[in-house]
Protein backbone atom coordinates (compact mmCIF):
# COMPACT_ATOMS: atom_id res chain seq x y z
CA UNK A 1 0.00 0.00 0.00
CA UNK A 2 1.30 3.18 -1.13
CA UNK A 3 1.97 6.39 1.02
CA UNK A 4 -1.13 8.16 -0.41
CA UNK A 5 -3.69 5.25 -0.23
CA UNK A 6 -2.78 5.02 3.53
CA UNK A 7 -3.30 8.46 4.15
CA UNK A 8 -6.52 8.91 2.10
CA UNK A 9 -7.48 5.68 4.76
CA UNK A 10 -6.46 7.50 7.89
CA UNK A 11 -8.89 10.85 6.46
CA UNK A 12 -11.79 8.59 6.10
CA UNK A 13 -11.11 7.12 9.48
CA UNK A 14 -11.09 10.27 11.52
CA UNK A 15 -13.69 12.14 8.88
CA UNK A 16 -16.03 9.06 9.37
CA UNK A 17 -15.21 8.89 13.69
CA UNK A 18 -15.69 12.53 13.74
CA UNK A 19 -18.93 12.15 11.95
CA UNK A 20 -20.16 9.66 14.17
CA UNK A 21 -19.41 11.44 17.63
CA UNK A 22 -21.20 14.37 15.80
CA UNK A 23 -24.02 12.61 14.84
CA UNK A 24 -24.32 11.10 18.19
CA UNK A 25 -23.77 14.56 19.99
CA UNK A 26 -26.60 16.27 18.38
CA UNK A 27 -28.62 12.71 18.28
CA UNK A 28 -29.14 13.39 22.53
CA UNK A 29 -29.98 17.05 21.32
CA UNK A 30 -32.49 15.63 18.68
CA UNK A 31 -34.19 13.12 21.33
CA UNK A 32 -34.81 15.93 23.40
CA UNK A 33 -36.41 18.16 20.84
CA UNK A 34 -38.78 14.88 19.25
CA UNK A 35 -39.95 14.11 22.90
CA UNK A 36 -40.86 18.01 23.40
CA UNK A 37 -42.94 17.85 20.08
CA UNK A 38 -44.24 14.64 20.58
CA UNK A 39 -45.65 15.92 23.69
CA UNK A 40 -46.58 19.56 22.92
CA UNK A 41 -43.78 20.93 24.48
CA UNK A 42 -40.58 23.04 23.46
CA UNK A 43 -37.82 21.01 24.67
CA UNK A 44 -34.13 22.68 24.87
CA UNK A 45 -34.09 26.10 23.99
CA UNK A 46 -31.85 28.37 26.36
CA UNK A 47 -28.57 27.32 24.88
CA UNK A 48 -27.90 29.46 21.59
CA UNK A 49 -30.62 29.75 18.84
CA UNK A 50 -33.30 26.68 19.66
CA UNK A 51 -30.87 25.47 22.23
CA UNK A 52 -28.23 24.22 19.09
CA UNK A 53 -25.36 24.80 21.93
CA UNK A 54 -27.12 22.07 24.95
CA UNK A 55 -25.49 18.73 23.44
CA UNK A 56 -21.74 21.24 24.29
CA UNK A 57 -23.01 22.27 27.57
CA UNK A 58 -24.31 18.86 28.37
CA UNK A 59 -20.76 17.71 27.16
CA UNK A 60 -19.37 20.20 29.62
CA UNK A 61 -21.21 19.62 32.33
CA UNK A 62 -20.61 15.71 32.26
CA UNK A 63 -16.79 16.70 32.20
CA UNK A 64 -16.75 18.59 35.50
CA UNK A 65 -19.07 16.55 37.29
CA UNK A 66 -17.33 14.72 40.52
CA UNK A 67 -16.07 11.65 39.69
CA UNK A 68 -17.15 9.09 42.24
CA UNK A 69 -16.30 5.40 41.90
CA UNK A 70 -18.03 3.56 44.97
CA UNK A 71 -15.59 1.92 48.02
CA UNK A 72 -17.08 -1.55 47.04
CA UNK A 73 -16.96 -1.43 43.59
CA UNK A 74 -14.01 -3.46 40.97
CA UNK A 75 -12.11 -0.07 40.20
CA UNK A 76 -10.14 -1.85 37.31
CA UNK A 77 -13.45 -3.08 36.12
CA UNK A 78 -15.53 -0.53 36.83
CA UNK A 79 -13.23 2.25 34.31
CA UNK A 80 -12.81 -1.11 31.81
CA UNK A 81 -16.81 -1.20 31.34
CA UNK A 82 -17.21 2.17 29.76
CA UNK A 83 -13.95 2.45 27.72
CA UNK A 84 -15.38 -0.60 26.37
CA UNK A 85 -18.67 0.21 25.53
CA UNK A 86 -17.52 3.31 23.65
CA UNK A 87 -14.82 1.59 21.84
CA UNK A 88 -17.23 -1.70 19.92
CA UNK A 89 -19.76 1.37 19.46
CA UNK A 90 -17.09 3.26 17.60
CA UNK A 91 -15.44 0.42 15.40
CA UNK A 92 -18.78 -0.97 13.93
CA UNK A 93 -19.05 1.96 11.40
CA UNK A 94 -16.00 0.89 9.85
CA UNK A 95 -16.98 -1.68 6.65
CA UNK A 96 -20.17 0.82 6.64
CA UNK A 97 -19.93 1.37 2.83
CA UNK A 98 -20.62 5.20 3.10
CA UNK A 99 -20.90 6.03 -0.65
CA UNK A 100 -20.39 4.51 -4.29
CA UNK A 101 -16.27 4.98 -5.38
CA UNK A 102 -15.26 8.37 -5.88
CA UNK A 103 -13.04 9.59 -8.39
CA UNK A 104 -10.86 12.65 -7.74
CA UNK A 105 -8.08 13.11 -11.26
CA UNK A 106 -7.07 9.17 -11.77
CA UNK A 107 -7.54 8.38 -8.20
CA UNK A 108 -10.16 6.09 -7.71
CA UNK A 109 -11.57 6.16 -3.83
CA UNK A 110 -13.93 3.67 -1.97
CA UNK A 111 -15.82 5.81 0.37
CA UNK A 112 -15.60 2.90 3.09
CA UNK A 113 -12.34 2.65 5.77
CA UNK A 114 -12.60 -1.73 4.90
CA UNK A 115 -14.44 -3.72 2.39
CA UNK A 116 -14.27 -6.85 4.81
CA UNK A 117 -15.78 -9.83 3.14
CA UNK A 118 -17.96 -11.15 5.65
CA UNK A 119 -18.82 -7.51 6.79
CA UNK A 120 -22.12 -8.33 8.13
CA UNK A 121 -20.68 -10.87 10.78
CA UNK A 122 -18.38 -8.12 11.56
CA UNK A 123 -20.75 -5.96 12.51
CA UNK A 124 -22.81 -8.89 14.51
CA UNK A 125 -19.00 -9.99 16.43
CA UNK A 126 -18.71 -5.84 17.13
CA UNK A 127 -22.53 -5.74 18.26
CA UNK A 128 -22.36 -8.88 20.76
CA UNK A 129 -18.96 -7.47 22.20
CA UNK A 130 -20.61 -4.22 23.17
CA UNK A 131 -22.77 -5.76 25.80
CA UNK A 132 -19.75 -7.10 27.90
CA UNK A 133 -19.52 -2.81 28.63
CA UNK A 134 -22.57 -3.13 29.68
CA UNK A 135 -22.01 -6.83 31.36
CA UNK A 136 -19.00 -5.24 32.92
CA UNK A 137 -20.07 -2.48 34.19
CA UNK A 138 -23.08 -3.68 35.68
CA UNK A 139 -21.07 -6.62 37.72
CA UNK A 140 -18.06 -4.44 38.80
CA UNK A 141 -20.63 -1.48 40.63
CA UNK A 142 -21.30 -4.33 42.94
CA UNK A 143 -24.78 -3.10 43.20
CA UNK A 144 -27.94 -4.67 42.66
CA UNK A 145 -29.65 -2.80 40.45
CA UNK A 146 -26.59 -2.53 38.55
CA UNK A 147 -26.12 -6.37 38.36
CA UNK A 148 -30.00 -6.90 37.09
CA UNK A 149 -29.73 -4.26 34.46
CA UNK A 150 -26.26 -6.31 33.16
CA UNK A 151 -28.33 -9.40 33.41
CA UNK A 152 -30.97 -8.31 31.80
CA UNK A 153 -28.52 -6.98 28.68
CA UNK A 154 -26.72 -9.89 28.52
CA UNK A 155 -30.07 -12.35 28.51
CA UNK A 156 -32.00 -9.89 26.00
CA UNK A 157 -29.00 -9.35 23.33
CA UNK A 158 -28.38 -13.12 23.35
CA UNK A 159 -31.82 -13.71 22.65
CA UNK A 160 -32.56 -11.24 19.88
CA UNK A 161 -29.26 -11.92 18.53
CA UNK A 162 -30.40 -15.21 17.40
CA UNK A 163 -33.53 -14.15 15.42
CA UNK A 164 -31.11 -11.09 14.13
CA UNK A 165 -29.24 -14.00 12.44
CA UNK A 166 -31.85 -15.82 10.93
CA UNK A 167 -33.60 -12.41 9.38
CA UNK A 168 -29.94 -11.83 7.69
CA UNK A 169 -29.91 -15.16 6.63
CA UNK A 170 -32.95 -15.41 4.22
CA UNK A 171 -30.94 -12.17 2.74
CA UNK A 172 -27.82 -13.35 2.06
CA UNK A 173 -29.75 -16.24 0.32
CA UNK A 174 -30.78 -13.54 -2.30
CA UNK A 175 -27.48 -11.43 -2.39
CA UNK A 176 -24.93 -14.26 -1.71
CA UNK A 177 -22.62 -12.50 -0.53
CA UNK A 178 -21.58 -11.16 3.00
CA UNK A 179 -19.58 -8.16 1.95
CA UNK A 180 -21.71 -4.86 2.85
CA UNK A 181 -20.15 -3.60 -0.72
CA UNK A 182 -21.33 -5.85 -2.72
CA UNK A 183 -25.00 -5.53 -1.23
CA UNK A 184 -25.05 -2.15 -1.89
CA UNK A 185 -23.86 -2.15 -4.92
CA UNK A 186 -26.52 -5.14 -5.81
CA UNK A 187 -29.20 -2.49 -4.79
CA UNK A 188 -28.44 0.03 -7.40
CA UNK A 189 -30.94 2.06 -8.38
CA UNK A 190 -34.63 1.04 -6.66
CA UNK A 191 -33.49 -2.53 -6.15
CA UNK A 192 -33.80 -2.26 -2.59
CA UNK A 193 -33.98 -5.40 -0.52
CA UNK A 194 -36.61 -4.17 1.61
CA UNK A 195 -39.45 -5.50 -1.58
CA UNK A 196 -37.99 -8.48 -1.70
CA UNK A 197 -37.28 -9.28 2.24
CA UNK A 198 -40.35 -7.12 4.11
CA UNK A 199 -40.51 -9.68 6.75
CA UNK A 200 -37.04 -9.85 7.08
CA UNK A 201 -36.75 -6.22 7.40
CA UNK A 202 -39.13 -6.03 10.16
CA UNK A 203 -37.53 -8.70 12.26
CA UNK A 204 -34.02 -7.09 11.58
CA UNK A 205 -35.71 -3.66 13.19
CA UNK A 206 -37.33 -5.13 15.97
CA UNK A 207 -33.88 -7.08 17.07
CA UNK A 208 -32.20 -3.64 16.45
CA UNK A 209 -34.52 -1.86 19.12
CA UNK A 210 -33.39 -4.04 21.09
CA UNK A 211 -30.04 -4.82 20.40
CA UNK A 212 -29.54 -0.80 20.73
CA UNK A 213 -31.22 -1.05 24.29
CA UNK A 214 -34.00 1.10 22.77
CA UNK A 215 -37.49 1.71 23.84
CA UNK A 216 -39.58 -0.76 24.34
CA UNK A 217 -36.81 -2.94 24.75
CA UNK A 218 -34.78 -0.45 27.25
CA UNK A 219 -34.99 -3.06 30.26
CA UNK A 220 -31.57 -3.08 31.50
CA UNK A 221 -32.01 0.85 32.27
CA UNK A 222 -35.62 0.60 32.73
CA UNK A 223 -36.04 3.74 35.45
CA UNK A 224 -39.02 2.80 37.38
CA UNK A 225 -37.77 -0.37 38.05
CA UNK A 226 -33.87 -0.61 38.35
CA UNK A 227 -32.90 3.17 39.70
CA UNK A 228 -30.54 3.46 36.32
CA UNK A 229 -30.06 -0.31 35.46
CA UNK A 230 -26.53 -1.14 34.58
CA UNK A 231 -25.15 2.54 35.09
CA UNK A 232 -26.50 3.01 38.77
CA UNK A 233 -23.17 3.30 40.07
CA UNK A 234 -21.57 5.75 37.01
CA UNK A 235 -21.04 9.68 37.53
CA UNK A 236 -19.21 12.51 35.43
CA UNK A 237 -18.00 11.18 32.35
CA UNK A 238 -18.10 7.73 32.66
CA UNK A 239 -21.63 8.02 32.63
CA UNK A 240 -21.72 9.87 29.77
CA UNK A 241 -19.49 7.26 27.81
CA UNK A 242 -22.68 5.10 28.51
CA UNK A 243 -25.02 7.39 27.33
CA UNK A 244 -23.28 8.37 23.95
CA UNK A 245 -22.07 4.79 23.27
CA UNK A 246 -26.05 4.09 23.03
CA UNK A 247 -26.53 7.13 20.74
CA UNK A 248 -23.57 5.92 18.63
CA UNK A 249 -24.93 2.26 18.72
CA UNK A 250 -27.98 3.65 16.97
CA UNK A 251 -26.45 5.70 14.46
CA UNK A 252 -24.53 2.63 13.15
CA UNK A 253 -27.50 0.08 13.12
CA UNK A 254 -29.31 2.82 11.55
CA UNK A 255 -26.67 2.72 8.75
CA UNK A 256 -26.32 -1.08 8.72
CA UNK A 257 -30.44 -1.25 8.09
CA UNK A 258 -30.24 1.75 5.61
CA UNK A 259 -27.43 -0.37 3.85
CA UNK A 260 -28.87 -3.96 3.94
CA UNK A 261 -32.68 -3.05 3.15
CA UNK A 262 -33.11 0.24 2.13
CA UNK A 263 -30.50 1.01 -0.60
CA UNK A 264 -27.88 2.19 1.43
CA UNK A 265 -26.20 5.20 -0.96
CA UNK A 266 -28.73 4.66 -4.10
CA UNK A 267 -31.74 5.82 -5.11
CA UNK A 268 -33.80 6.48 -8.40
CA UNK A 269 -32.36 8.40 -10.57
CA UNK A 270 -28.76 7.99 -9.88
CA UNK A 271 -27.28 6.99 -13.10
CA UNK A 272 -28.79 10.31 -14.69
CA UNK A 273 -27.07 12.22 -11.70
CA UNK A 274 -23.97 10.01 -12.47
CA UNK A 275 -24.27 11.26 -16.05
CA UNK A 276 -24.70 15.22 -15.70
CA UNK A 277 -22.50 15.90 -12.55
CA UNK A 278 -19.60 13.52 -13.16
CA UNK A 279 -17.64 10.90 -10.96
CA UNK A 280 -16.69 13.06 -8.13
CA UNK A 281 -19.52 15.02 -7.36
CA UNK A 282 -21.94 12.01 -7.57
CA UNK A 283 -21.04 10.18 -4.94
CA UNK A 284 -20.92 12.69 -2.08
CA UNK A 285 -24.59 12.56 -3.53
CA UNK A 286 -25.07 9.23 -2.30
CA UNK A 287 -23.51 9.90 0.76
CA UNK A 288 -25.87 12.75 1.53
CA UNK A 289 -29.14 10.12 0.41
CA UNK A 290 -27.55 7.44 2.85
CA UNK A 291 -27.23 9.91 5.42
CA UNK A 292 -31.24 10.96 5.23
CA UNK A 293 -32.02 7.61 5.59
CA UNK A 294 -30.04 7.01 8.62
CA UNK A 295 -31.44 10.07 9.71
CA UNK A 296 -34.55 9.28 8.97
CA UNK A 297 -34.01 6.02 10.82
CA UNK A 298 -32.75 7.72 14.26
CA UNK A 299 -35.77 9.66 14.42
CA UNK A 300 -37.97 6.53 13.98
CA UNK A 301 -35.87 5.32 16.57
CA UNK A 302 -37.03 8.65 18.81
CA UNK A 303 -40.54 8.11 17.72
CA UNK A 304 -41.11 4.81 18.82
CA UNK A 305 -39.43 5.58 21.72
CA UNK A 306 -41.96 8.26 22.96
CA UNK A 307 -44.70 6.40 22.03
CA UNK A 308 -44.12 2.82 23.01
CA UNK A 309 -44.27 1.65 26.85
CA UNK A 310 -41.68 -0.65 27.61
CA UNK A 311 -42.12 -4.48 27.41
CA UNK A 312 -42.60 -6.50 30.11
CA UNK A 313 -39.33 -8.81 31.10
CA UNK A 314 -41.03 -12.16 30.21
CA UNK A 315 -43.57 -10.68 27.97
CA UNK A 316 -39.74 -9.61 25.80
CA UNK A 317 -38.63 -13.27 26.24
CA UNK A 318 -42.00 -14.66 24.80
CA UNK A 319 -41.62 -12.21 21.61
CA UNK A 320 -37.55 -12.69 20.99
CA UNK A 321 -37.85 -16.58 21.57
CA UNK A 322 -41.70 -17.97 20.48
CA UNK A 323 -42.62 -15.00 17.98
CA UNK A 324 -39.30 -13.71 16.00
CA UNK A 325 -37.54 -17.17 15.76
CA UNK A 326 -40.15 -19.03 14.28
CA UNK A 327 -41.05 -16.09 11.99
CA UNK A 328 -37.56 -15.77 11.05
CA UNK A 329 -37.17 -19.64 10.10
CA UNK A 330 -40.63 -19.32 8.19
CA UNK A 331 -39.02 -16.25 6.14
CA UNK A 332 -36.17 -18.20 5.29
CA UNK A 333 -38.33 -21.01 3.98
CA UNK A 334 -40.15 -18.71 2.15
CA UNK A 335 -37.85 -16.97 0.76
CA UNK A 336 -35.89 -20.22 -0.26
CA UNK A 337 -39.09 -21.93 -1.96
CA UNK A 338 -40.25 -18.42 -3.83
CA UNK A 339 -36.44 -17.83 -4.86
CA UNK A 340 -36.46 -21.49 -6.41
CA UNK A 341 -39.91 -21.39 -7.94
CA UNK A 342 -38.72 -17.69 -9.64
CA UNK A 343 -35.47 -19.15 -10.93
CA UNK A 344 -37.59 -22.54 -12.04
CA UNK A 345 -40.28 -21.04 -14.26
CA UNK A 346 -38.73 -17.84 -15.19
CA UNK B 1 -78.92 -12.20 43.90
CA UNK B 2 -81.73 -9.06 43.18
CA UNK B 3 -79.79 -6.45 41.63
CA UNK B 4 -80.25 -3.31 43.74
CA UNK B 5 -80.82 -1.23 40.51
CA UNK B 6 -80.68 -2.22 36.66
CA UNK B 7 -77.81 -0.33 35.89
CA UNK B 8 -75.79 -3.25 36.06
CA UNK B 9 -73.92 -3.79 32.65
CA UNK B 10 -72.66 -7.06 31.74
CA UNK B 11 -69.19 -6.76 30.00
CA UNK B 12 -68.01 -9.27 27.50
CA UNK B 13 -64.62 -9.70 27.51
CA UNK B 14 -63.84 -10.95 24.05
CA UNK B 15 -60.58 -12.73 23.09
CA UNK B 16 -57.80 -10.85 21.23
CA UNK B 17 -58.08 -11.57 17.39
CA UNK B 18 -54.95 -12.14 15.23
CA UNK B 19 -54.48 -8.31 14.22
CA UNK B 20 -54.84 -7.40 18.13
CA UNK B 21 -52.96 -10.11 19.39
CA UNK B 22 -49.96 -9.21 16.24
CA UNK B 23 -49.41 -5.92 18.35
CA UNK B 24 -48.16 -4.12 15.16
CA UNK B 25 -51.13 -2.47 14.12
CA UNK B 26 -51.87 -1.06 17.36
CA UNK B 27 -48.27 0.51 17.51
CA UNK B 28 -48.87 1.83 13.98
CA UNK B 29 -52.11 3.84 15.27
CA UNK B 30 -50.34 4.77 18.60
CA UNK B 31 -47.29 6.32 16.43
CA UNK B 32 -49.92 7.88 13.94
CA UNK B 33 -51.27 9.81 17.67
CA UNK B 34 -47.65 10.75 18.46
CA UNK B 35 -46.90 12.18 14.82
CA UNK B 36 -50.35 13.95 15.30
CA UNK B 37 -48.93 15.87 18.43
CA UNK B 38 -45.24 16.23 16.94
CA UNK B 39 -47.26 19.05 14.50
CA UNK B 40 -49.75 20.56 17.11
CA UNK B 41 -48.52 24.28 18.72
CA UNK B 42 -47.30 23.64 21.96
CA UNK B 43 -48.50 25.15 24.59
CA UNK B 44 -45.74 26.04 27.03
CA UNK B 45 -45.33 30.11 28.21
CA UNK B 46 -41.81 30.59 27.98
CA UNK B 47 -41.65 31.98 31.31
CA UNK B 48 -39.42 35.04 32.33
CA UNK B 49 -39.86 36.44 29.05
CA UNK B 50 -43.41 35.75 28.44
CA UNK B 51 -45.85 36.20 31.82
CA UNK B 52 -49.56 34.22 32.40
CA UNK B 53 -51.93 36.80 33.35
CA UNK B 54 -52.33 37.13 37.26
CA UNK B 55 -56.11 36.69 38.23
CA UNK B 56 -57.58 39.76 40.17
CA UNK B 57 -57.41 38.38 43.42
CA UNK B 58 -53.62 37.52 43.01
CA UNK B 59 -51.47 37.86 46.05
CA UNK B 60 -48.29 38.82 45.80
CA UNK B 61 -44.93 40.81 46.92
CA UNK B 62 -46.06 42.99 50.31
CA UNK B 63 -45.87 46.71 49.10
CA UNK B 64 -45.76 49.42 51.86
CA UNK B 65 -48.11 52.10 50.23
CA UNK B 66 -47.51 56.04 50.57
CA UNK B 67 -50.44 58.34 50.59
CA UNK B 68 -51.41 61.31 47.76
CA UNK B 69 -48.64 63.22 49.00
CA UNK B 70 -45.93 60.74 48.92
CA UNK B 71 -45.68 60.16 52.38
CA UNK B 72 -45.54 56.62 54.42
CA UNK B 73 -49.07 55.46 55.78
CA UNK B 74 -47.30 53.28 58.02
CA UNK B 75 -48.03 54.02 61.50
CA UNK B 76 -46.10 51.00 62.90
CA UNK B 77 -49.53 50.24 64.94
CA UNK B 78 -48.40 46.05 64.84
CA UNK B 79 -51.78 45.00 63.77
CA UNK B 80 -50.49 43.37 60.66
CA UNK B 81 -47.43 41.56 62.68
CA UNK B 82 -50.25 40.37 65.34
CA UNK B 83 -52.23 39.30 62.64
CA UNK B 84 -49.95 37.17 60.92
CA UNK B 85 -50.63 33.80 61.29
CA UNK B 86 -47.16 32.95 60.08
CA UNK B 87 -45.50 35.29 62.31
CA UNK B 88 -43.65 36.51 59.30
CA UNK B 89 -43.44 40.46 60.09
CA UNK B 90 -41.47 42.33 62.62
CA UNK B 91 -41.10 46.02 63.12
CA UNK B 92 -39.91 48.69 65.32
CA UNK B 93 -41.23 52.07 65.55
CA UNK B 94 -39.41 55.32 65.68
CA UNK B 95 -40.62 58.99 66.35
CA UNK B 96 -41.39 61.08 63.76
CA UNK B 97 -38.91 64.08 64.21
CA UNK B 98 -39.20 67.59 63.18
CA UNK B 99 -38.96 68.70 59.54
CA UNK B 100 -40.10 64.76 58.41
CA UNK B 101 -43.79 65.86 57.82
CA UNK B 102 -43.21 65.22 54.30
CA UNK B 103 -41.77 61.64 54.58
CA UNK B 104 -44.45 60.31 57.39
CA UNK B 105 -47.93 60.80 57.72
CA UNK B 106 -48.65 60.61 61.56
CA UNK B 107 -45.99 61.19 64.16
CA UNK B 108 -44.88 57.44 64.56
CA UNK B 109 -43.96 55.49 61.33
CA UNK B 110 -42.16 51.80 61.12
CA UNK B 111 -38.28 52.66 60.98
CA UNK B 112 -37.46 48.98 60.60
CA UNK B 113 -40.19 46.75 58.46
CA UNK B 114 -39.25 43.80 58.13
CA UNK B 115 -41.56 40.29 56.17
CA UNK B 116 -39.61 36.74 55.98
CA UNK B 117 -40.71 35.80 52.45
CA UNK B 118 -39.87 32.10 53.91
CA UNK B 119 -42.14 32.12 56.09
CA UNK B 120 -45.03 34.25 54.74
CA UNK B 121 -47.84 32.50 53.34
CA UNK B 122 -49.41 35.22 51.47
CA UNK B 123 -52.89 34.73 53.17
CA UNK B 124 -53.30 38.43 53.04
CA UNK B 125 -54.61 39.11 57.18
CA UNK B 126 -52.17 41.84 57.17
CA UNK B 127 -53.78 43.42 54.29
CA UNK B 128 -56.85 43.05 55.74
CA UNK B 129 -55.95 43.95 59.45
CA UNK B 130 -54.30 47.47 58.62
CA UNK B 131 -56.32 49.98 59.33
CA UNK B 132 -54.58 52.41 57.28
CA UNK B 133 -54.67 50.94 54.61
CA UNK B 134 -50.38 50.64 53.78
CA UNK B 135 -50.17 47.43 53.07
CA UNK B 136 -51.17 45.57 50.16
CA UNK B 137 -49.92 42.23 48.46
CA UNK B 138 -50.26 43.31 44.72
CA UNK B 139 -46.97 42.64 43.45
CA UNK B 140 -45.35 39.94 41.40
CA UNK B 141 -43.93 36.23 42.59
CA UNK B 142 -41.00 36.65 44.91
CA UNK B 143 -38.10 36.00 43.00
CA UNK B 144 -35.64 33.36 43.88
CA UNK B 145 -32.45 33.82 45.89
CA UNK B 146 -29.22 31.89 47.03
CA UNK B 147 -29.63 32.32 51.33
CA UNK B 148 -31.87 32.55 53.87
CA UNK B 149 -31.05 35.73 54.60
CA UNK B 150 -31.63 37.15 51.26
CA UNK B 151 -35.44 36.45 51.84
CA UNK B 152 -36.03 38.74 54.60
CA UNK B 153 -37.18 42.28 53.03
CA UNK B 154 -36.87 45.18 54.59
CA UNK B 155 -38.06 48.55 53.65
CA UNK B 156 -35.98 49.03 50.63
CA UNK B 157 -37.59 46.50 48.79
CA UNK B 158 -40.92 47.07 50.23
CA UNK B 159 -42.17 50.89 50.41
CA UNK B 160 -43.25 52.17 47.00
CA UNK B 161 -41.21 54.47 45.28
CA UNK B 162 -41.64 57.89 45.92
CA UNK B 163 -43.87 59.64 43.96
CA UNK B 164 -42.14 62.46 41.81
CA UNK B 165 -39.76 60.00 40.87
Amino acid sequence: MQLTDLIIKLVLVLVIFAISLVVAMYSTYAERKVAAFLQDRVGPNRAGPFGILQPLADGAKMFMKEEIIPTRASGFLFVVGPSLAIMTACIGSAVIPWGPQMQIGSRIIDLQVTDINVGILYIFGVVSLGVYGIMIGGWASNNKYSLLGAIRAASQSISYEISMGLSIIALLMLTGTLSLKEIAEQQHGLHWNVWYQPLGFLIFMICAFAETNRSPFDLPECETELVGGYHTEYSSMKLGFYLFAEYINMFVSSAVMATLYWGGYNYPGMDWVAAHVGPTIAPIVGVIVLFAKIFAFIFFFMWVRWTIPRFRYDQLMHLGWKKLIPLAIANIVLTGVIATLIKHFA
Amino acid sequence: MEPLSNKRKLIEVKPLNFWERAYLPAIAQGLSITMKHFFKKDVTIRYPEQKREFSENFRGLHSLKRDEQGRERCTACGLCALSCPAEAITMIAGERQEGEENLYREEKYAAVYEINMLRCIFCGLCEEACPKEAIYLDGDIVPTDFTRKDFIYGKDKLVEPPLNQ
